[in-house]
């Protein structure tokens, strides 16, 4: 009789992101490059590295756990020795002291490690065997311990083996300022205090300030993801000091475009989109919600207040209407209408995406590791993620939808009196519809009862569970035992993990890489910081400061550390090819809505309109219709916008999970399927091709071009620089300018033999054309705009 | 540094074997293989492909193959829907001797039903409206459906005891497709361009084109994560060539213009980023410009290799007058081909509407039509090329369909429902035995009684004939090692040659 498996395999799918940042073969080469000279320095270089966990292959002189050891044994040893307790193998385990020092063998006779004690260490034996049959990690694991890791396993036996707590799970220590005196007088505020700190570990020194034009760029687009106008770059170029500068800081942290901005990557984070998410995709509206975002962030709301509000708000005391909407941060999950699924089979999954994105998003752990089994890495039972699977188990929802007209339950329905009355933020007007249904959280009236579910399937039942917390992150002690409990736990003085997880993610926004660089996992596996101290600072500083997230960006704006410039040497390339310890900003290609906005911004068709139903911009025909299976309701076919609509802003951009949009996908965007707190950085050919050939870039080009002719009708030399500046924050120096108006002219003279078809080029997109214009120099003068805005320069912010 | 010394670096990091050669040392785990073309596979005197690391020689992600490969490139022809086996491959003359009795619980033995059928107070068994006869060498039965491939049937193996763990489309496609249920990992192609890269460096890796079945035209959706690249670099992510204008989107020309434009475009832009890179010294603009020339060469080699006019006569007869027309399965198999001599890695096919609820006979016949002649040209035609011992040809659906009939059984209709627990495929090609039926399934057509293939053992045989062991190749994300076969998934070494 044959047997079928049934394993389940969902494990970990989080949306698409990657933890390192670029991806360049020629990067590859030069991290390469740098790898094999820098094992040319000195010795004592490498161990000061080493102390930092980097991985330079070098045993060094004092073995710490954290650093050096528990990244060995939790990537090669705990898959079969570690947490699970059901996958350990020769009845011990390396992830604590107690097991990995305790007695072995029948006959009580050996120990795997012995402290201080290499000889009587059966590890070591193991780790050196040259019998396949003893040797550690078996082969048949795939798994291999590298020479200078054996190395490090014995010596740190030899110094004592000791254990450490994981460093995330200590809540914050307020670390001491570095103090430094003599030369070293660089840097504004503590955070260069530390960054140099390590510069002087590193043997590494500041940048130069960058330019003000180029600082400008690098605020604004961080803060709002938007260019600065020329009129801005000139006004601060006049008068680059300080208080200026904080001026402009200020004046950005208060305008709607940085609460757009921020709430695109938490749209992210929070799995946003306009649809469903599988087989025929329906549509929902789920845009009040992202309205509300939006004003949560124009008001500064801070952030604990923000978290608790979309976690618990319907569990407030009197929970008001916008409390409530805010929810709907836990139902932007998929919802599946395939005909034929099994209900509950899909039930569990919205409430396992609910817990992923817990994990995910505020505690930087890969709970749903611990779905089938025991966590493999980091000290997460089953049991305990099932007693965070039954926080959000108790909401009245079905795991199927019967149609696209069937409403999923709970949800609100927000009106235009509503709207009058308390949700003024909500751009309703804009809807077809006087009302909007809004999915939100809500408790069943006789809560479900939630169990372990054997090897996570939904119908397989274990042991009843109850909402409760691990005790290796912090005790759930004197809480209720609902959402909101869950929300004020998170926000204890004490939690080790949130501050850290979310300073960690604004830092990030800032650097382009968090100072844990995996953003997502602050557990075993992840990354160490690369500033513990300067992590622990930020974390205890943003608490106690009230959470208050536009005065966290704006302290890491002010310190030396974000002004410095990008130029990038061999030296500096061999020294820290990924810029963990910042002795330059790193040049970061700006994301698939800045890109877009950009361009729109650049030719001044952007509409700046805020909220409401999202839009339909310019995507290649038939390619919704090409995938539907006819059922998709108003997802079937894909209906450009009206009017000046298809100009709105990327994060207005309709999501159709399905199939999303294209150009944004090429760029990195998340898909929007699960949580995701950080994005690739690609850079591949089909950028190029969105690029070159996106109809909306030619027309941005065009529509630039023409306001360029018409504000200095006599001179194309001023033209073409000012759509220099525009795009790239800074004037053209004279070889780029010489060379751009050779292009002019050749482009030219190609219009004027007939290469190139004038009408039929400007008719691309939705704007007209001037009748007084001259067509032939309008063509030239767009592709060299097209040209601008295809510039490296322009796609990046230096 | 002197401009100079800038200038050598530069020409260093841009010769392609110097670069080639250390991305190969796998720093970051990015395969760009699939940007650069990436030759791992190297002919041996034995008639086998192994990694070569000589002179020339050029390593990827996979910086040797784990053993000989078999083939370098794979054309999936993915049938979307669930094609009822027992129309189609599996004959089961006991279904149409007991049409209309119930099927007997202890066969049915606790397998879980849809919600289309699990409200069903009856279970009427139902054979297949159409005959089978036996073909080939070995008198294989091959149902008159599909008179093409019962011709060939010499040249296919035949697996009759597939069987999946899901019993809905989205998921079950997905699985086939990623190896996992729920959306996020990368797709088959997607792994391959990052394992094995790419060997035509004006084409991506990993090629897909759709087409819709006439015998459901509204039947299920597909979803562009079905070729997506997951978790892995998006380069390796599925390129979409297209019947419509726009053959890869985005490729064409803004209209008015030529590529000659487009030319001095690219010329100009490479002037000012190599200027910018001078100054600023991120090696990262030096990538673009190469991104640029690779989009610029695709500009011209997908057109060409979509446009078919250039092919005689007899081809479009094999292919059947469907291949004339841009956007059907027949055409999409004639591209198939052209891509496969053009060495792409991963070609994907799918066509959609196999999903025969009710009225099965009816619509199986189009759908069959739709598909019988081209498949069988494709394997023929990459036969007379000589490419078919480098090739491997999969064709099969996400799951089969139940012997009992869903809705009202009459006498000339039926529907069936989704069947997890066995349905067939075939295989042709590179290393795979021709001529071959492997697996059994009882006389109900229910349960495999014979060798049983699960998805991940198709995943993992699959991944064995390009020379990779799916235990080895996995991609390290969020801490976890995975890969295609997740935690599973054994080679069906029976069915190698």
């Amino acid at each position: 009789m044959v047997k079928f498996v049934s394993s389940v395999l969902y494990c970990n799918m989080h949306a698409m992101i990657s933890n390192f940042k670029k991806s360049s073969v020629i990067f590859i080469v030069a991290i390469f490059c740098c790898v094999a000279l820098v094992s040319c320095t000195s010795k004592s270089e490498k161990t000061i590295a080493l102390a930092e966990g980097d991985n330079n292959n070098q045993v060094p002189e004092k073995i710490d756990f954290t650093f050096h050891v528990k990244p060995i044994l939790s990537d090669r040893c705990f898959k079969c020795h570690g947490p699970d307790k059901n996958a350990v193998e020769g009845g011990f385990s390396l992830h604590s002291p107690e097991e990995a020092y305790k007695v072995l063998g029948e006959l009580k006779d050996h120990f795997a490690i012995v402290p201080g004690d290499v000889s009587k260490s059966e590890l070591v034996n193991r780790i050196y065997a040259e019998d396949s049959n003893q040797l550690m990690p078996p082969p048949e694991s795939n798994l291999v311990l590298e020479d200078y890791e054996k190395a490090i396993l014995q010596k740190w036996i030899a110094q004592g083996a000791e254990y450490k707590t994981h460093w995330a799970f200590i809540p914050p220590v307020q670390p001491e300022i570095p103090v430094h005196e003599g030369d070293s007088i660089w840097g504004n505020n503590e955070i260069d205090a530390f960054v140099l700190d390590k510069f002087k570990e590193k043997n590494l020194s500041p940048s130069d300030a960058v330019s003000s034009e180029k600082l400008l760029r690098r605020i604004t687009f961080d803060l709002t993801g938007l260019p600065p106008t020329l009129e801005q770059v000139e006004k601060f170029a006049a008068n680059p000091s300080k208080e200026k500068y904080e001026e402009i800081i200020d004046s950005l942290l208060v305008s709607v475009d940085y609460a757009e901005n921020m709430t695109a990557e938490w749209m992210d984070i929070a799995r946003y989109a306009d649809t469903h998410g599988y087989q025929d995709d329906f549509e929902r509206t789920m845009w009040p919600w992202r309205d509300w975002v939006i004003h949560a962030f124009k008001e500064n709301m801070p952030y604990d207040q923000f978290v608790t509000y979309q976690l618990a708000g319907d569990l407030l005391p009197n929970a008001n209407l916008e409390q409530i909407l805010a929810t709907g941060f836990n139902r932007n999950h998929k919802i599946t209408a395939e005909g034929g699924v099994i209900p509950e089979e899909y039930r569990v999954e919205y409430v396992e995406d609910r817990t992923t994105t817990l994990g995910t998003a505020f505690l930087g752990l890969t709970l749903e590791c611990a779905r089938c089994h025991d966590h493999k890495y980091d000290p997460i039972s089953q049991k305990e993620h099932f007693q965070f699977y039954s926080f959000f188990n108790t909401i009245p929802e079905q795991g199927l939808l019967a149609n696209a007209a069937e409403l999923p339950t709970p949800y609100i329905t927000v009106t235009s009196k509503e709207v009058k009355d308390v949700l003024g933020f909500i751009n309703l007007q804009k809807s077809e519809l006087k009302e909007v249904p809004v999915m939100v959280m809500k408790e069943m009236v006789k809560p479900r009862s939630s169990y372990i579910l054997d090897r996570g399937i939904y119908d397989q039942y274990g042991a009843e569970v109850f909402p409760d917390t691990p005790k290796s992150i912090l005790p759930f002690e004197g809480y209720s035992k609902d959402r909101l409990g869950l929300a004020k736990w998170l926000f204890e003085d004490e939690h080790p993990l949130t501050a850290r997880v979310a300073v960690n993610r604004l830092w990030q926004r800032m650097f382009g890489n968090g100072i844990v660089a995996t953003s997502f996992d602050f557990g075993n596996q992840g990354s160490l910081p690369t500033h513990p101290e300067l992590l622990d600072f930020l974390a205890i500083k943003y608490r106690i400061e009230g959470w208050d997230t536009r005065k966290m960006l704006k302290y890491i704006a002010m310190s030396a550390t974000y002004q410095q410039d990008t130029k990038t040497t061999k030296e500096k390339l061999e020294q820290d090819p990924e810029n963990k310890y910042l002795a330059r900003v790193s040049r970061l290609r700006l994301s698939s809505e800045a890109i877009r906005d950009q361009a729109l911004a650049f030719s001044g068709l952007l509409n700046r309109e805020v909220g409401g139903p999202s839009v339909k911009p310019y995507q290649p025909d038939g390619i919704w219709e090409e995938t539907t299976g006819g059922g998709g309701g108003s997802t079937a076919s894909y209906t450009l916008s009206e009017g000046n609509d298809v100009y709105r802003k990327s994060l207005y951009t309709f999501w159709k999970r399905t199939v999303p949009p294209p150009s944004m996908m090429t760029f990195d965007s998340s898909s929007r399927d699960y949580c995701s707190v950080k994005r690739q950085e690609t850079n591949t050919p089909l950028q190029a091709l969105v690029l070159l050939n996106d109809p909306q870039m030619v027309e941005a080009a065009r529509v630039a071009a023409v306001g360029e002719m018409v504000a200095n009708p006599n001179s194309e030399n001023e033209q073409i620089k000012k759509l220099f500046y525009k795009a790239t924050s800074r004037l053209p120096n004279e070889v780029e300018i010489k060379s751009l108006v050779a292009y002019y002219t050749e482009m030219l003279e190609k219009v004027e033999k007939g290469d190139i078809s004038t009408d039929e080029y400007l008719s691309i997109g939705r704007s007209s054309v001037p009748s007084d214009i001259n067509k032939k120099k309008l063509v030239a003068m767009t592709l060299t705009a097209h040209t601008i805005l295809n510039l490296d320069e322009t796609i990046n912010r230096g | 540094m002197s401009e100079k010394k800038i200038v050598e670096e530069r020409s260093l990091i841009l010769n392609r074997r110097s670069f080639l050669g250390k991305a190969a040392m796998g720093v970051g785990g990015i395969g760009l293989a699939s940007l650069i073309g990436n030759n791992l596979f190297r002919k041996g005197s034995n008639g086998l492909y192994t990694a070569d690391s000589g002179a020339g020689g050029v390593k990827g992600v996979l910086d040797s193959l784990h053993h000989p490969s078999k083939i370098k490139r794979v054309i999936y022809l993915f049938q979307s829907g669930g094609p009822s086996q027992l129309e189609l491959f599996d004959y089961k003359p006991l279904l149409n001797q007991r049409r209309g009795e119930d099927l007997p619980e202890s066969i049915r033995n606790g397998q879980r039903l849809t919600g289309m059928t699990s409200g069903q107070d009856r279970f009427p068994l139902v054979g297949s409206n159409f005959g089978f006869q036996r073909h080939g060498k070995n008198g294989t039965y091959v149902s008159d459906l599909l008179p093409y491939t019962a011709k060939m049937v010499d040249d296919i193996c035949i697996i009759k005891s597939m069987y999946t763990e899901a019993i809905n489309h989205d998921p079950a496609v997905t699985f086939f497709q990623t190896g996992s249920q729920q959306p996020g990992r990368p797709s088959i192609g997607s792994w391959l361009s990052y394992g094995l890269g790419s060997e035509n460096e004006n084409l991506p890796a990993f090629t897909v084109l759709l087409s819709r079945g006439s015998g459901r035209p509204n039947g299920q959706p597909l979803y562009t994560r079905l070729w997506g690249n997951g978790f892995l670099h998006s380069l390796h992510q599925g390129v979409q060539f297209r019947a419509a204008k726009d053959p890869v989107l985005y490729l064409n020309d803004p209209k008015g213009t030529t590529a000659d434009v487009k030319r001095s475009m690219l010329d100009k832009l490479a002037e000012l980023n190599d200027q910018h890179y001078q100054e600023s010294g991120d090696p990262e603009i030096q990538s673009r410009i190469a991104q640029y020339e690779m989009a610029y060469r695709m500009q011209t080699s997908v057109p060409d290799v979509m446009n078919t006019d250039g092919e005689p006569d007899y081809i479009y007869k094999m292919y059947g007058s469907d291949a004339k027309i841009p956007g059907t399965f027949a055409a999409n198999c004639l591209l198939a081909r052209r891509l496969a001599e053009k060495d792409v890695r991963f070609i994907q096919l799918y066509h959609m509407g196999w999903d025969q609820h009710d009225n099965l006979p009816g619509a199986i016949q189009k759908q069959a039509k739709d598909v019988d002649q081209a498949s069988a040209a494709l394997v023929a035609d990459l036969k007379q090329r000589g490419l078919l011992e480098d090739t491997l040809v999969i064709w099969g659906g996400e799951f089969g369909r139940t012997n009992y009939s869903q809705g009202l059984l009459t006498d000339t209709t039926y529907g069936r429902d989704h069947h997890p627990r066995c349905f067939t495929m075939w295989m042709a090609g590179g290393g795979i035995k021709p001529g071959m039926v492997y697996g059994e399934t009882d006389e109900f057509g229910y349960n495999i009684v014979k060798n049983p293939v699960h998805v991940h053992d198709f995943q993992a045989t699959m991944l064995h004939q390009l020379g990779i062991n799916h235990e080895k190749f996995t991609y390290k994300y969020q801490g976890r090692r995975f890969r295609l076969t997740d935690v599973e998934g054994k080679v069906i070494n029976d069915i190698l040659a």
